[in-house]
């Protein structure tokens, strides 16, 4: 009773850190999911292609970087990158940048499997018709490739909101690091780690009721 | 409409390898506007791998294609896709597309490829859909339809691309014996309009009906050609002999 008093005072007192560092994480997880998922989908498209060396290293490139930390990458994208590329980059630019190459990577790999996942027949259909490269892709392969991969895209995107949170190593404007801001400020952490947890459990409970959502909206012909 | 001397597709010494195995080894033929030509033979034979040879889903190891005059697996400036839309193909696991309706399975393509008005290209299709008794089906999605269905709807899907020739990849062999008759009935009506069809099939009485010229295939070569009263009642070749011996 005396903690949950506690934390309840403790939010009135702060909410608007709170409320700030929400916005912060909507506004980066909403970036990395729409260019996450469309850049794993080009990355995916462009690995349909039959040219060996494009696809040898963009496999390469894929199982790397899953195979490393995301820490590891988003340290790389913040100090060494801006001075690789020779621009003055914003700390923000450099951590949703290395979040979006993460996600893209796990993206590319589920739509490869969705993709591979349609039946052929479907592909020489298409072809048979005469439709263009791009129209059996866009048309045809990939429509039925993404009801097939709703489910593990929804995993994903629940993967990169939470994933988010390691923008506040960087110090970044996001829920955890409002977190560090109350801790500082109040000497308190239990109760403010179970104000984040419920703000980050509701943003992902509630996004992936959307994705379920959207998958029983796009079985309706099957 | 029936020219019977202007050749649509010729074959010249094709041969196709998969891997180290030989399908066709080395397949000479002339298609004629306004033939019905039926390929029977063997499973094993390569009839199939042929007809997906005539519209390049398979890419020749050898030889060539030519469709209205025009080399199609030479020239890499030749625009397949093209061509294609006057090549019709129905599988034998129809391969409707399951994620749109009956109408759109048929409208997609003239619309996207041929720049067709919506309108215009469902107005095709409705036709094209009554023509086979599915107009009340436009809009199911192809879970819904059974089988005999689904390859009336892949029938005309080709059809709405207006091709000058219709390839049949047994047509009706994935489908229950009840079904058979209504898709032969369509492959009929087509074949009585005048279309040029090349169909490979094991309904061989249906082929003996429907047939201006009959192919006899065995180990990757065009062992008999002929009318189908020829193949049929008098055969020469001790293969064909064989093999319509077992499957009449």
């Amino acid at each position: 009773m005396n903690l949950l008093t506690s934390t309840w005072v403790l939010f009135l007192k702060y909410w608007p850190v709170f409320l700030e560092g929400l916005i912060a994480t909507l506004k980066t997880a909403a970036i990395v999911v729409v260019f996450g998922t469309l850049v794993g989908a080009i990355l995916a498209m462009l690995k349909q292609i039959r040219f060996k060396p494009l696809s040898l290293f963009l496999t390469f490139m894929i199982n790397f970087l899953r195979g490393t930390p995301l820490l590891l990458q988003l340290f790389f994208f913040y100090l060494a990158f801006p001075s690789i590329v020779g621009f003055d980059l914003s700390t923000e630019f450099c951590i949703i940048l290395a979040l979006i190459v993460n996600s893209s990577a796990y993206v590319a790999e589920i739509f490869r499997a969705g993709i591979q996942a349609v039946d052929s027949g479907q592909y020489e259909a298409a072809s048979s018709l005469g439709m263009s490269e791009f129209h059996r892709m866009t048309r045809i392969i990939l429509p039925q490739a993404i009801k097939n991969i709703l489910p593990a895209l929804g995993n994903e995107f629940v993967m990169m909101i939470k994933e988010t949170s390691l923008s506040s190593t960087f110090f970044m404007s996001d829920i955890m690091t409002s977190f560090q801001v109350v801790k500082s400020n109040s000497f308190l952490v239990l109760e403010p780690l179970i104000i984040i947890a419920i703000i980050y459990f509701t943003l992902t409970t509630v996004f992936s009721s959307l994705v379920k959502l959207l998958e029983t909206r796009l079985s309706v012909s099957d | 409409m029936t020219n019977e001397n202007t050749p649509i597709l010729e074959v010249q010494n094709l041969k196709k390898n998969f891997g180290s195995l030989q399908v066709l080894k080395g397949i000479d033929e002339i298609i004629h506007k306004g033939e019905v030509l039926t390929i029977i033979g063997p499973s094993g034979s390569g009839k199939s791998t042929f007809l997906r040879c005539l519209n390049l889903l398979e890419t020749p190891t050898s030889g060539d294609i030519i469709f209205e005059g025009i080399t199609l697996n030479k020239d890499t400036k030749v625009n397949l896709q093209k061509h294609r839309q006057k090549i019709g193909m129905v599988f034998q696991h129809f391969n409707v597309f399951p994620h749109l309706s009956a109408l759109q399975n048929i409208t997609i393509t003239p619309v996207v490829e041929k720049k067709y008005s919506k309108q215009e290209a469902e107005g095709i299709a409705m036709d094209l859909l009554k023509q086979v008794g599915l107009d009340d089906k436009a809009d199911q999605y192809p879970r819904k339809l059974s089988g005999g269905q689904k390859q009336r709807l892949a029938i005309v899907r080709a059809l709405a691309m207006k091709p000058d020739v219709m390839l049949f990849d047994e047509p009706t062999s994935a489908l229950d014996p009840e079904m058979v008759k209504d898709v032969l009935n369509v492959i009929r009506d087509l074949a009585n309009s005048g279309m040029t069809i090349v169909i490979v099939t094991h309904e061989m009485g249906f082929a003996k009906e429907i047939s201006s010229r009959v192919l006899f295939m065995d180990d990757g070569l065009i062992a008999e050609s002929g009318s189908p009263e020829t193949i049929f009642n008098h055969p020469t070749h001790p293969r064909t002999q064989e093999f319509l011996a077992q499957v009449l």
